[in-house]
């Protein structure tokens, strides 16, 4: 019953005006796999905070898809902070006015506090001897990933492949479309979403490669057990970034912009980093990367910036209706 | 309710329809109620509790029955009045109120967020208002539970419409012959006869109320411990590579459809009982 | 026509009940419908034709329409015999049976897609016996028919119980005295007397497929002109953050499911009152 009273209450405040809350709160709007890195953040920051002012702070989290977590909150999802994991979400919200324009210059390393790699999960003894990028093309290999078109995840392997193949010998943008087409190919399916290609490898023991970000593995490993899988690191591969950004009319009408700025900031504390590296996610600090080295092996990775000239970019050119992804399939 | 049949099926007929339902149903509903405790029980009975035992799955939970609670009264409302008009009586352009009634299940649930982004959503047709009155709709839990009307709209009225309609408008007609007001003939007369179609349409209603996932997710904001309604609590927790508690927090989903079989026995029971009680008063003659 | 003989509108609650149902059809319904056509016709009717005829588009309604056909038809079939058997027979058990029908609208449709998808997988509990049959269901349009069906047959099942629940046995007695074979008195009189109703229930199954997202993707495989259904494409589109294009698609979605829905309301309509017509003449002797 007190629930029901709960629920009643939350109506009859939402559904009045908002007044001025007594206690400061900060939401933080993040993509779907990201609870765990804030679960363990938000305390270490509460922490700090709180010797630091005095201030009891209350940290709000919402998960869901990136995509649709901006479209949330550029319809008017209060989020005095987000935390992201494609650029092009971030991009989106300064194009709408919420965001500074230069957000990635307003954090140290592109605003991203922490980075992943994607990465190749094998079956137990790599059974079909797969090693890179090529391999993911011949004939008789099943790949298994999310849909590159429509999330994420599926977008960054896409990209992984395309500039491994533009980087051969003679690579050119023609090659690679040729070589993505081909190894697309060899996918008998578009998973929902990472977590579903994920069940679709392991589970259902389809494929014969997963694609998926390198911090995944470990999650992979509690669930499904170590001795399962192996992971490939592949000769190149994309250095995923996880961007931050104030959601500045957010801040600026609740007055939280001193706080949303120090939260972002503690990120790249020694105590922020440490607290990503624990999660599996490549810190910026050379020494906790060194600290961790076992868990983070030394791979060549390039950037969208470096690439595809930055995310708007890549994603016009091969997400958007009629981009390179859609070229594969649609004959005309 | 057990009526006795002069005209039965013969027996090789019954069982067959029986052994074919039933293995329909077997592999359609069974086999993925079983497989979703399967996958929630997988690491024991302490692990299932305790993922039900958190305070995020506990507020979740309570927010879905506020939700179906408060969309239900709404709706049953509407659908007994619409069905009311559409089946006792003719009227031009009948058929196109009830193919408008039918179109919410053909709208894809993302789409049905999306419409009350459109109309709440700051960029939206009342959103400069809403804005400058502070009132939030969307991403609050009055746009969830307008989401939930729009995508359970149809039930109660679609299950009381072909029922109304099969059984005519006779027996209305003689109660109000014989002098019964309104309101007297829709007690004694209406509401006993559609009460089982009532009462499906009140289940489908509020199982679907309880098991949306589409339509609330684009207005909830997923707020953890605020907006965040058991389906969506389950995305959350699958995502993250919990797969016990997300199956848990179905398990519970499921077992609130279960929960149509206590409705029913309790509806069932009480009929019964009233049976008794007028048999008792009038003479066993029961007239159609 | 059901009842000529007595004068037109004796009952009385037309108005409330059309005005009341009215009112709320349209604060909940139509102005909501109504934002999205009206934001979709920013496009005009040829920008939304474009979109809705390209391959991809029209490979996806092509998939999504006739899945969504043969599940509320494998519905139809199996949803008849499942209600007249829980109306009908008794079986131990029959409660259980009964409560578990209910059970597809309130598992959220991505549990749906998840289980049925490692059921009907290779490995699956069902997959592994129907694999080596050759019959895959799992990724492919099988698997939508299979989610659609699984989403779908609570709609048939709960739309005819309260229907044979009320039908009179007298009418059956008194064709079995006069003669008529059980067969008979089905297709003569117990059918017509169920059709509408399965009708209305074939039509709220078809049309909750026709929007159904989240059990299919988990197992279409969602392959681009092979798996790929409409909604899918309407979130492509979103995840674009293209809104217009995706309510341009919703749109044309929701125009070919009015006139298929209307269509099959017309033909309900026309079996309800031949029905009643011919059971009032039949039953009053």
């Amino acid at each position: 019953m007190s629930r029901f009273n709960q629920f009643l209450s939350g109506l009859l405040l939402a559904t009045a005006a908002t007044l001025a809350q007594a206690e400061v709160s900060l939401l933080n709007v993040s993509y779907d796999v990201a609870r765990d890195v804030y679960k363990d953040y938000n305390p270490l920051f509460q922490k700090f905070w709180k010797a630091k002012t005095g201030e009891e702070v209350t940290l709000k989290q919402s998960h869901g898809g990136s995509t649709k977590q901006v479209r949330a909150v550029a319809d008017g999802l209060e989020a005095d902070v987000v935390t992201m994991n494609q650029a092009n979400d971030v991009e989106f919200l300064a194009e709408k006015g919420l965001v500074a324009k230069d957000w990635n210059r307003k954090f140290p390393n592109n605003a991203s506090p922490y980075t992943s790699a994607m990465v190749f999960i094998v079956r137990k003894g790599n059974p079909k001897s797969i090693r890179d990028w090529g391999d993911l093309a011949k004939d008789g290999v099943q790949v298994i990933l999310p849909h590159p078109k429509n999330t994420g995840n599926g977008r960054n392997s896409y990209l992984s492949a395309w500039a491994w193949a533009l980087k051969q010998p003679g690579g050119s943008d023609q090659g690679a479309q040729a070589f993505v087409g081909r190894l697309l190919k060899n996918a008998p399916l578009f998973a929902a979403g990472g977590r579903d290609a994920t069940t679709t490898f392991m589970q259902r023991r389809i494929g014969d490669v997963l694609l998926t970000f390198e911090c995944e593995a470990e999650l992979i490993a509690r669930e499904f057990g170590k001795g399962e899988f192996e992971v490939v690191y592949p000769s190149l591969t994309l250095q995923t970034e996880f961007p931050v950004a104030l959601v500045d009319k957010v801040v600026d009408k609740k007055g939280t912009r001193k706080l949303a700025q120090a939260y972002l900031d503690y990120l790249w504390s020694p105590e922020g980093q440490e607290n990503a590296a624990r999660n599996y996610l490549r810190p910026r600090s050379a020494e906790l990367l060194k600290k961790y080295a076992a868990q983070f092996p030394a791979v060549k990775t390039f950037t969208v910036d470096d690439v595809f000239g930055g995310p708007a970019k890549a994603f016009a050119t091969h997400f958007k209706d009629g981009g390179s992804f859609d070229q594969i399939y649609v004959s005309k | 309710m057990s009526r006795r049949r002069a005209a039965q099926e013969p027996r090789w007929v019954r069982w067959s329809l029986t052994a074919i339902g039933l293995v329909f149903l077997f592999a359609f509903l069974g086999l993925p109620l079983a497989a979703v405790f399967v996958e929630a029980l997988a690491q024991g009975w302490s692990a299932y509790v305790a993922a039900l035992a958190e305070p995020e799955a506990r507020a979740a939970v309570g927010l879905s029955i506020g939700i179906a609670l408060a969309a239900l009264p709404l709706n049953i409302l509407f659908g007994v009045a619409a069905a009311w008009a559409v089946a006792k009586f003719d009227f031009r352009g009948k058929s196109l109120l009830v193919t408008l009634i039918d179109l919410p299940f053909a709208v894809s649930p993302v789409v049905a967020g999306l419409i009350f982004i459109l109309l709440f959503g700051v960029n939206g047709v009342f959103g400069a208002w809403l804005t400058a009155h502070e009132i939030k709709v969307i991403f609050a839990v009055p746009g969830m539970v307008l989401a939930t009307l729009f995508i359970t709209f149809p039930f109660v009225a679609r299950e009381l419409i072909p029922l109304m309609q099969s059984q005519g408008k006779d027996e209305e007609e003689a109660a109000i012959s014989l002098g019964a007001s309104g309101w007297q003939m829709f007690w004694r007369v209406t509401l006993p006869n559609i009460k089982w179609g009532l009462l499906y349409g009140v289940i489908l209603a509020n199982a679907r109320a309880l098991g949306e996932f589409g339509a609330v997710s684009v207005v909830s904001g997923h707020i953890r411990g605020e907006t965040n309604t058991l389906p969506l609590h389950v995305e959350i927790l699958y995502n993250e590579y919990n797969q016990v508690g997300a199956f848990a927090a179905a398990s519970v989903l499921a077992l609130l459809a279960l929960l149509t079989l206590v409705a029913k026995t309790v509806v069932e029971w009480r009929m019964q009982k009233e049976m008794a009680m007028l048999n008792a008063e009038l003479p066993p003659e029961k007239t159609a | 026509m059901s009842a000529p003989h007595s004068p037109p509108r004796v009952l009385p609650g037309l108005g409330l009940g059309l005005g009341y149902a009215l009112v709320y059809l349209s604060l909940i319904v139509l102005i909501p419908l109504g934002a999205l056509i009206l934001k979709s016709s920013e496009l005009g009717l040829h920008g939304i034709l474009d979109i809705a005829t390209g391959e991809r588009a029209l490979a996806a309604l092509r998939v999504t329409f006739g899945a969504s056909l043969a599940a509320a038809a494998i519905n139809g079939v199996f949803g008849l015999i499942v209600a007249w058997m829980l109306v009908r027979y008794d079986f131990p058990g029959k409660r259980l049976v009964d409560s578990l029908v209910d059970l597809p609208f309130a598992l959220p449709t991505a549990v749906a897609g998840i289980t049925l998808a490692t059921l009907y997988a290779g490995n699956g509990w069902i997959g592994r016996w129907l694999e080596p049959l050759g019959l895959k269901v799992a990724y492919t349009p099988l698997g939508i028919v299979v989610a659609l069906t699984f989403i779908g047959l609570p709609f048939v099942v709960r739309t005819l119980q309260p229907v044979i629940e009320d039908i009179e046995p007298e009418v059956e007695e008194a064709a079995a005295t006069l003669g008529a074979s059980r067969w008979q008195t089905f297709v003569r009189i117990l059918f017509p007397a169920i059709f509408p109703a399965l009708l209305t229930g074939f039509s709220l199954a078809f049309a909750r497929a026709l929007g159904e997202y989240g059990s299919v993707i988990f197992i279409a495989g969602n392959l681009p002109l092979v798996s790929e259904i409409t909604p899918l494409l309407i979130i492509s589109k979103l995840e674009q953050y293209d809104l217009l294009g995706a309510t341009a698609l919703a749109v044309v979605m929701l125009a070919i499911s009015f006139v298929l829905l209307l269509a099959i309301n017309l033909l309900q309509w026309w079996a309800a009152n031949r029905h009643r017509g011919s059971v009032v003449e039949g039953a009053r002797p």
